[in-house]
């Protein structure tokens, strides 16, 4: 493994215990109030959500492809797998920017306009939106941010700089989309699906 | 060589080295150089060092009358900059952002660390946390102690907490940056012959530092991102009126904390090795065992922080545990302590300031560790959970331990670093002056502590004004302690005589090139052949 690899996985590592402090706070307080958490599954759009873990599954699948067409220096099709990734992250985010949305409608935004019910649970319910909001927010920064490296790949691929030689930064990048799907994974059941375990 | 010990120092041209290679502040606010971006660090944390100093100057006056000179709510203020200013923009990035930064390329036989722009990278965050926690400063200051506990940080305290956490949250990827680049660096950058065994412990005790802040620091990251959006938006996250969980903010926030507190002593360690090593003209005793405590110590850290919460109201079994393993820490930083001593038993030991820094390191931090125990055992720490003894052992672990152990260091490698000797007789009267200065500070706040004053408190019942006007003296002896060397570490810069290679007789490859080294540090790449701390066969060395 080379540098540059063996610095994504030790940023990686660090990624995870950032996620790792809100994942801790969901576990606590669902074990604190494993009621309202089951209740909050009412509001939650099982379909978008399903069709996102879809939509990130694929993207994974071409960033994978696009990693492989780098390492055979097959330019013209890095290219098309980096764009495709692209397009699959972008549904993603503005799946979930239609989610927020309707969230904010239904008054579901804690610290905004928080008002639920079945009022029994709406105090400890804030607590799971704002964990969902600050979770599935954090995960949208970092597909941003991997938007913003794709760009750069697909960029530098076009001026030839992959080859089988050289293509560290399509795996490095290939690695952190990787990592940000990996997230997704766990979010969708825990947020989504709490009160469809019959 | 040319140590120019014959001609004069006006006339010898200097050889290029990595401070006159380039001119102008353009080559130092963009180079990638790992000695360069060291020195800019060198001199933001003494600034960050100064301002913290300034803080506890003005609240140990206010502790000189029992009623207090200041406000309540200025005395709050002053011991929180304090403590976060200390905390975060000194002690975390001391050690490693300045001597390691510097050393560890050279004494692994590398041309720089893995990621230099990185590197840069991570003194610019830096900057920026500080100039943030500045601004808070200037505002008015933060009045809820370094530790930011809510539900008073977010929803009671009328002080500029945002600006302040925010600061000390961008420090943090400063921080993860740099452990990054050491872990990276001791892996993939090591010269031929360097295997794991032959690693300096300094080096393994900064490998061990960078993996708490690779683990660490994302947690408090996303403690105070969560702390913010509660004061902000009061989302309820930790508010206790809509079922949020204060005891949850503290759990998330000593899980980095505590980590954070070898991430302040283990670089110290290192140091500490070195110096006894070199100054007893022997391998250092049980080498393999200090290597791995380092790495036992940085495990280890990351368990052992409910020793902080005894009297918050977790459950008994969770104390007892978090009890005993606290005393499991206490066995690696032992074995370090007891090592140093035997390296030194029947040893060649020369009484240099770096070696005075390290006496002074091992009694200090042997104290600071030793009443560690105390608090760690569940009983008494009830009684002295919250008052001085606690802020005495810290103090002791702290600045008996790492503050020592920087000024250790930094006049052992002064001559790498600037090519000049330091005047030697005002470098040990300073070292004197740090150690009684220290003792008697904070000696008398283990009574204080043990006879009951409570900690952050203004004001305090008038029988404790003696110990506490004894402290307040100690502090400015302290404080002077520490000026004496600016000033001559200054002087000596310009004026000093010139150091040579290997002005201690030194074993190791930061002591084979020239001093100042040049940029890429080695004209070719060494090739290790022997152990570290080989000093059997000293002679060949010796330039």
């Amino acid at each position: 493994m080379d540098a540059s690899m063996l610095g994504m996985w030790t940023f990686l590592i660090t990624e995870v215990l950032f996620f790792g402090g809100m994942f801790a706070a969901y576990a606590v307080y669902r074990a604190m109030y494993p009621g309202a958490f089951e209740s909050t599954s009412e509001y939650m759009d099982v379909v978008l959500g399903g069709t996102n873990t879809a939509v990130l599954i694929c993207s994974s699948l071409t960033m994978v492809l696009a990693v492989r067409a780098a390492q055979l220096s097959r330019r013209n099709e890095l290219i098309r797998y980096l764009l495709l990734t692209m397009v699959f992250g972008s549904v993603f985010l503005v799946i979930k920017g239609f989610e927020y949305h309707s969230k904010w409608v239904e008054h579901l935004v804690p610290g905004f306009n928080f008002q639920y019910k079945p009022e029994y649970y709406a105090h400890n319910a804030q607590i799971l939106f704002f964990l969902y909001f600050c979770m599935t927010g954090m995960h949208a920064l970092h597909m941003i941010v991997g938007l913003g490296l794709l760009t750069y790949l697909v960029i530098q691929a076009y001026r030839r700089v992959f080859n089988a030689n050289y293509f560290s930064p399509v795996e490095m990048i290939g690695l952190y989309w990787h990592f940000v799907d990996v997230v997704w994974i766990f979010l969708f059941p825990l947020l989504y699906l709490i009160g469809h375990r019959k | 060589m040319a140590t120019l010990a014959h001609g004069t120092p006006e006339v010898a041209v200097e050889e290029v080295n990595y401070l006159n290679v380039e001119h102008g502040w353009k080559s130092w606010l963009l180079t990638t150089d790992h000695k360069r971006i060291a020195m800019l660090y060198v001199f933001s944390i003494t600034l960050m060092f100064f301002v913290g100093g300034a803080f506890a100057v003005l609240f140990r006056i206010n502790l000189l009358e029992p009623e207090g000179l200041f406000s309540p709510e200025m005395y709050n203020r002053l011991f929180s900059m304090h403590g976060i200013v200390m905390v975060f923009f000194f002690l975390v990035p001391s050690i490693p952002a300045t001597l390691a930064n510097f050393l560890i390329p050279i004494m692994i036989g590398a041309k720089d660390l893995a990621f230099p722009r990185v590197n840069l990278l991570s003194w610019y965050i830096y900057v920026l946390g500080a100039i943030l926690t500045m601004y808070a400063v200037v505002r008015g200051g933060v009045d809820t102690g370094w530790t930011f506990y809510a539900p008073y940080s977010s929803t009671y305290s009328n002080s500029y907490v945002l600006a302040a956490a925010f600061g000390v949250f961008t420090a943090g990827f400063s921080s993860i940056l740099t452990g990054l680049n050491f872990i990276v660096t001791v892996h993939k950058m090591r010269a031929p012959g360097m295997t794991w065994s032959r690693l300096p412990l300094f080096v393994w005790s900064n490998y061990a530092t960078g993996l708490i802040q690779v683990l660490g620091t994302p947690v408090l990251a996303i403690t105070l991102l969560l702390l913010a959006f509660e004061r902000i938006a009061h989302v309820g996250i930790f508010d206790p009126n809509i079922g949020g969980d204060p005891i949850l903010f503290q759990h998330l926030f000593w899980f980095y904390s505590h980590p954070a507190v070898y991430i302040m002593i283990l670089p110290g360690m290192g140091v500490i090795s070195e110096i006894v090593a070199c100054f007893s003209k022997k391998r250092l005793f049980g080498y393999n065992f200090v290597a791995f405590s380092s790495m036992a110590i940085a495990v280890l850290s990351f368990v052992v922080w409910g020793h902080h919460m005894f009297i918050t109201g977790q459950s008994m079994y969770t104390s007892v545990a978090f009890s005993f393993l606290s005393f499991m820490v206490a066995v690696p930083s032992a074995i370090k302590v007891f090592n140093w001593t035997a390296t030194m038993y029947k040893g060649s030991v020369s009484f240099d300031t770096p070696m005075l820094y390290a006496f002074g390191f091992i009694g200090l931090f042997t104290i600071g560790g030793l009443t560690g125990l105390h608090l760690a055992t569940l009983g008494t720490d009830v009684a002295t959970h919250g008052t001085y003894f606690v802020v005495a052992h810290f103090h002791y672990v702290m600045v008996g331990g790492m503050v020592m152990a920087f000024l250790g260091g930094i006049h052992f490698w002064w001559p790498k670093m600037t090519g000049r000797m330091y005047p030697e007789a005002w470098s040990k009267f300073a070292a004197l002056i740090v150690f009684i200065g220290f003792n008697l500070t904070f000696f008398p706040q283990f009574i204080l502590g043990y006879l009951g004053m409570p900690r952050r408190y203004h004001a305090y019942p008038p029988e404790f004004q003696a110990l506490n006007v004894l402290s307040t003296a100690g502090a400015s002896i302290l404080g002077i302690g520490y000026l004496i060397p600016i000033v001559y570490l200054i002087w000596s810069w310009k004026y000093g005589p010139r150091a040579g290679k290997n002005p201690w007789g030194a074993y190791g490859l930061e002591w084979t090139i020239q001093s100042p080294p040049t940029t890429f540090n080695f004209d070719e790449t060494p090739v290790v052949t022997r152990e570290a701390y080989d000093y059997g066969e000293l002679e060949e060395v010796v330039g």
